[in-house]
């Protein structure tokens, strides 16, 4: 095999793995990355939402905020990992279909 | 390590955009000097890799999370210039699809992990390694102390942005208007938990994969003589 296709198949190991990317913070009762608090949170911690952060924060309706899809919280941590493995999946799929078009742009013809 | 919007006022994040632009506008001349089309697979894997290593969330148990970037790994497979290119790739993607970082923001973002991360990784890893040969430990030690310390200079600098926002816009009541911790709170929490915990975990992806690399296919570690 090829060490390019080992790669490939390693990033696809990653994209399974991912969920433990929010089980481990979850069993570990680790919270927010410092400094990406939500409204709530920041009331929370400053004790006051800062006005311009009020209006900035919801400048940008992401399609899969936080890689989860919208509503699925609740739906148990089976269905949040299914949403992490997919947005991992499209997220790589993305970004290398990006690539391959920057590449084509960038790259000497020969 | 991704700011969101809201975070960093409208001129911070400007003058980040505006820091990025000539960056970037020179990273793809090099890019195109430099890049072969041999290379795009490596470059489209290493982006991908950025991408999906950052949603491995690290836990410090009772606090708070953080992740490695994968900046520091890109920079010593492909040089700084396609790295930038395939870290700025990963958090646009992030921004706009996953709401993971600010678009406001994605300038200060690209400059912290993209720029800052990547070119002083690439540049501590350049130094401690030298000229030794590609397959040698050294490299695989390089890497992990490049991993580790680059992406602590990277926390620095979001620190930094976090940090100068109550100095720099408030309400006449003297409530920040943005990021509400100054550099004596943002500056010691970011630095520690890199320090701590986060900057380990970037050094031992860099440093492994590295050394994966160095058994599959060592002309992949370029030694020091050929760049």
């Amino acid at each position: 095999m090829r060490t390019t296709s080992k790669l490939w198949l390693g990033l696809i190991i990653l994209a399974f793995l991912s969920p433990l990317g929010f089980l481990l913070p979850e069993y570990f009762k680790a919270g927010d990355a410092w400094g990406e608090w939500s409204a709530e949170t920041l009331q929370e911690l400053a004790g006051y939402v800062p006005q311009g952060f009020a209006r900035l924060s919801t400048l940008w309706s992401a399609p899969v905020p936080d890689y989860a899809f919208q509503g699925w919280e609740e739906k148990g941590l089976g269905n949040l990992s299914f949403a992490y493995i997919s947005s991992a999946v499209i997220g790589i799929g993305i970004t290398v279909s990006l690539i391959m078009l920057l590449g084509k742009l960038l790259t000497k013809k020969d | 390590m991704h700011i969101p919007d809201g975070y960093l006022g409208p001129a911070t994040s400007g003058v980040m955009y505006a820091a990025m632009l000539p960056v970037w506008a020179l990273v793809s001349r090099m890019v195109k000097k430099t890049l072969k089309n041999q290379q795009i697979p490596l470059l489209a894997i290493s982006a991908a890799f950025c991408f999906v290593i950052m949603m491995f969330n690290v836990p410090i148990p009772g606090g708070t999370t953080g992740h490695a970037v994968g900046a520091v790994l890109a920079a010593v497979l492909l040089g700084p210039w396609a790295a930038c290119i395939a870290v700025t790739v990963a958090l646009v993607v992030q921004a706009l699809l996953f709401g993971d970082g600010g678009i406001t923001a994605i300038g200060a973002n690209c400059f912290n992990m993209a720029f800052v991360e990547v070119f002083a990784g690439y540049y501590i890893y350049k130094l401690i390694s030298g000229n030794s040969p590609s397959t040698s430990g050294r490299r695989v030690f390089s890497a992990a102390v490049a991993g580790y310390l680059a992406l602590n200079i990277a926390a620095l600098t979001t620190a930094v942005m976090f940090g100068i926002q109550p100095l720099l816009f408030r309400t006449p009541t003297g409530q920040s208007l943005y990021c509400p911790y100054g550099l004596n709170v943002a500056v010691p929490m970011m630095l520690g938990e890199h320090l701590l915990v986060f900057g380990w975990v970037e050094a031992l992806i860099t440093a492994l994969v590295v050394k994966y690399l160095q058994k599959q296919d060592p002309s992949l570690i370029v030694s020091g003589k050929e760049r």
